[in-house]
């Protein structure tokens, strides 16, 4: 049955046949007879793009544009290694990166990770930064210390 | 206060003080300071006189004006804002429409909820800010309650204590899950504690409660890392602020912390955002605006960024809000711009906003009454001293009173009443739970006295000191051998805690199904999410949307220190002998040194005793005493037709010889009376019977005899008790509705004897 965004949403309760692990376990199958058999483990607890692809979908369709673009680089990222993506964020802080470096970055998210939407919203900062004065003046330059939060 | 002193000495060395304005000045209140607006400093509320008049300027499909500024002069916020938070063509509806009209839509039930989200995607943050400035706190409350994003409030919860103790963290969640918090929040003093807290917090929790929340606030990366491994599901760490300078001092852009939502999305993590009034004022950069306008740039920026959600609210910076004219209004009006933007709403109430318990509660009615998804940012479920997040605005004491008032306005804050049995059972089974899943991974063992102390104790004082050296070696193990929600799972199942250990499926399954991304989810116990996808809020008018009534109402109303009222001990004579006996009907007196003793229809037979328990056979005697002391003649009588003690006196008063009377209530109520006066008139009036002792009703019947005689009278000094009327007036009302059920209407007074 193909998925409707308006009516299928919560997808763990009303269509759990179109959620699984990323190692194809589906989800009714996460069951502690399942972990007492071995057959889960740690890492296979997570989203998988096409999941979160749908979670964006629902965000769509129910009249939220921007969250639904949030949750489309979500679902691009879930394939990216979490130290990436942690390098990624440190790199978009003020005064990180050089235009080049984060040009780099957005080529690497799309060629090597196919995640376009990121690639792009990656770009749309490095033209800002450099308006802004945010981009880093050299080359892995200063890092200001972070304030308490 | 030193401020205080060096600012008012002049005045204060010489003039003679007021003691009354002495009194004041050492309230509570008066530890802090109110201060004069200074817009310069971004020292104003809302409305300020340098905030930008809106203006949205669109050129060729492209924005080039944003309230007062060129695209030239957009800072980085703006940036942000005119490619992912304006819509244009909502801007053009809205420009043909005046902000008068658009604040009616506000208060309007007719305007739905869908419309005005609609209309919020084309408002410029100074026209947001414009708009609900000309709203008073009332119609923000309606508007709030209108706009909030899930059908039903919730709450969230602080867990934890200065000693990092697991097992008082997990019996803390487990408390708190059973009281119904939907999320619940830990935090570290020390960094490397966080996957041990986090471990405590998921195991409490969902001993608690299947379906809870939970998180540990710490720096992103080992938040990011907790959550990949199962261990938590949401994050509320993203902080946003209103001008550029505070933003990059925060080491953070939109972009930035855009990425950083995405991030945590793609590991299945519930994302929303920080903001709150007065940070960039206390961060120096508030560039002269108001703290509404700069919050409404903040929320205009979390929406653009995909969040579903923030807290807000001042949050942090309450206190500095609230030193401000309008402080309380313009609290309410972010709230209230939050849920108009479609972001659910987690809404302050955490930090300490006030010295004074009014003034903090009063503020806090503003969120409690309409309802917000989260009503509190962080309900400190320990006391106070505990809480690490610098929080506890209400804390584990306060819980009574937060129960209390909901069941007052019948209003649905989130927390629900658990009984001290029920509690202790959770607790200890949280604590015991945790000290299996520590005992299976072999980090430093909880001992039966921390459990035991953790489930009986009053805070972490009561707790054992553990060996934190050790601990924090633990938490490394967690993160660097993986240690994950499952092995937490399997842990507990292999130790008989199968209940448990599903609970904690549930959750991994969750994070599966990523339902909980979705704006303003909760999840019940069931494992179903309700978010506003499945559960919108759809108020349209009284009697629609979400309301306290059915099982949920008499769930919150059934507090387990109310009482039956028919079961209230001292109510009625429970079939004791009356300890008078009736004559016959009374006759008028004829002795002209006769004072009667009237007392009403339930007097010594259905009621034998004050509400100051005083046996009514010795009020009686100690009243015939008096009068034979003050040389008069007493006679006792009852009036049966009515329980009104002017009555019972007037009464009385027509039947005596001098024409004098002592009226007495069985409650103890007394007075003295006189026949020529009229019925609701007195010679002297005892309405404090709480505060009456055999020794003041022996001094009534005294000076009842000396107005019998003619003698000179001073009044019996009486106390006041202005307390005495809350305390006990549900008794009084029952002792009443005892006499006035003995009541025989129109029947003529009868003639008492003291019983044997």
């Amino acid at each position: 049955m193909e998925f409707d965004p308006v009516t299928d949403y919560p997808l763990g309760s009303r269509r759990p046949d179109l959620v699984s692990t990323p190692g194809g376990i589906p989800l009714a199958e996460v069951t502690l007879e399942a972990l007492r058999a071995d057959r889960i483990v740690g890492e296979e607890i997570r989203a998988t793009p096409e999941t979160l692809a749908r979670q964006a979908e629902v965000a769509g369709a129910a009249g939220r544009p921007q969250l639904a673009e949030n949750l489309a680089r979500a679902a691009e990222l879930a394939s990216v290694p979490a130290d990436v993506i942690l390098e990624i964020y440190t790199a978009l802080r003020p005064h990180r990166s050089t235009a080049a470096e984060l040009d780099d970055w957005a080529g690497r998210l799309e060629s090597d990770y196919g995640a376009p939407l990121a690639a792009s919203f990656l770009r749309e900062a490095q033209e800002v930064y450099a308006e802004r004065g945010l981009l880093a003046r050299a080359p892995g330059g200063p890092r200001i210390d972070r304030a308490a939060v | 206060m030193g401020c205080w002193r060096v600012l008012r000495a002049g005045h204060e060395l010489t003039a003679r003080r007021s003691r009354r304005f002495a009194s004041r000045e050492a309230r509570e209140l008066r530890k802090e300071l109110l201060v004069r607006p200074y817009p310069e400093l971004g020292l104003v509320a809302m409305n300020g006189p340098n905030d930008p008049d809106p203006e949205l300027v669109v050129e060729e499909g492209e924005v080039v004006r944003l309230d007062g500024r060129s695209r030239e002069e957009f800072d980085v916020l703006d940036h942000f804002l005119v490619r992912h938070g304006i819509d244009l063509e909502a801007a053009a509806r809205a420009a043909d429409l005046p902000d008068e009209e658009i604040a009616c839509r506000l208060v309007d039930v007719d305007s739905p909820r869908r419309e005005l989200v609609e209309l919020s995607r084309g408002l410029t943050p100074a026209r947001l800010a414009r708009v609900v400035g000309l709203l008073d706190p009332v119609e923000m409350m309606f508007a709030l309650r209108k706009l909030r994003a899930r059908r039903r409030p919730a709450n969230q919860a602080h867990v934890t204590n200065l000693k990092e103790n697991p097992a008082l963290l997990a019996a803390d969640a487990a408390e708190a899950a059973a009281r119904g918090f939907a999320e619940m929040e830990t935090t570290v003093g020390v960094s490397r504690y966080a996957p041990l807290n986090a471990i405590a917090l998921l195991v409490g929790s969902q001993t608690g409660r299947p379906g809870v929340m939970t998180q540990c606030a710490v720096e992103e990366r080992r938040n990011l890392q907790l959550a990949i491994q199962g261990l938590v599901t949401y994050a509320e760490t993203l902080s946003v602020y209103g001008t550029e300078p505070v933003f990059v001092d925060g080491d953070d852009t939109p972009w930035s912390k855009a990425f950083l939502a995405s991030a945590y999305a793609s590991r299945g993590v519930k994302v929303r955002f920080t903001s709150g009034g007065g940070s960039e004022a206390l961060m120096g950069h508030a560039q002269g605006k108001s703290m509404l306008y700069l919050e409404a740039r903040c929320l205009a920026v979390i929406r653009a960024a995909g969040s579903q959600g923030v807290q807000n609210g001042s949050i942090s910076c309450v206190a500095l809000e609230l030193a401000v004219p309008g402080g309380t209004r313009a609290i309410l009006a972010e709230n209230l711009i939050a849920a108009w933007l479609d972001l659910e709403v987690a809404s302050g109430n955490d930090a300490i906003a006030s010295h004074s318990p009014i003034r903090k509660t009063a503020k806090l009615m503003g969120q409690f009454l309409p309802g917000t998804d989260f009503v509190t940012s962080g309900y400190s479920v320990m006391p106070r001293h505990d809480n690490t997040f610098g929080g506890g605005n209400y804390d584990a004491d306060d819980l009574e009173e937060w129960l209390t008032i909901q069941r007052d306005w019948q209003v649905d804050a989130g927390i629900e009443p658990a009984g001290e049995e029920d509690v202790v059972v959770v607790r200890r089974k949280a604590a015991r739970a945790v000290q299996a899943v520590f005992g299976a991974f072999g980090f430093p063992a909880v001992t039966d006295e921390e459990v035991e102390a953790a489930t009986y104790g009053y805070s972490s004082d009561d707790l054992p000191d553990r060996d934190r050296a050790a601990d924090v070696e633990a938490g490394d193990r967690v993160l660097a051998e993986g240690i994950s929600g499952l092995d937490v799972a399997r842990a507990l199942d292999e130790r008989g805690f199968t209940d448990v250990a599903e609970a904690i499926l549930l959750m991994q399954r969750q994070r599966v199904s990523a339902d909980y991304l979705q704006t303003a989810s909760v999840i019940d116990s069931g494992g179903t999410v309700h978010s506003a996808v499945n559960d919108p809020n759809v108020y349209a008018g009284p009697g629609t949307g979400y309301r306290l009534e059915g099982e949920r109402w008499e769930l919150l109303r059934s507090l387990p220190y109310e009482i039956d009222p028919r079961a209230l001990a001292g109510a009625g004579a429970d079939g004791a002998p009356p300890v008078v006996r009736e004559l016959g009907e009374a006759a008028p007196g004829e002795r002209s040194d006769e004072v009667v003793v009237a007392v009403g229809p339930a007097f010594g037979s259905a009621i034998l005793a004050t509400i100051n328990g005083l046996s009514h056979r010795d009020v009686l005697e100690a009243v015939v005493a008096g009068v034979r002391e003050g040389g008069a003649e007493p006679r006792l009588v009852r009036v049966r037709r009515i329980a009104d003690v002017a009555f019972i006196g007037h009464d009385g008063a027509l039947l005596s010889g001098s024409g004098v009377a002592v009226g007495l209530q069985s409650k103890g109520t007394a007075l003295i009376h006189r026949a020529d006066l009229q019925p609701l008139d007195n010679l002297e009036l005892f309405g404090m019977a709480p505060l009456l002792d055999l020794d003041s009703y022996r001094a009534i019947g005294r000076n009842a005899a000396g107005y019998a005689l003619g003698s000179r009278v001073g009044p019996v000094p009486t106390q006041l008790d202005n307390f005495a009327r809350a305390k006990l007036i549900v008794q009084t009302t029952l002792l009443h509705a005892r006499e006035t059920q003995a009541i025989v209407p129109n029947a003529p007074a009868v003639e008492l004897e003291p019983a044997p």
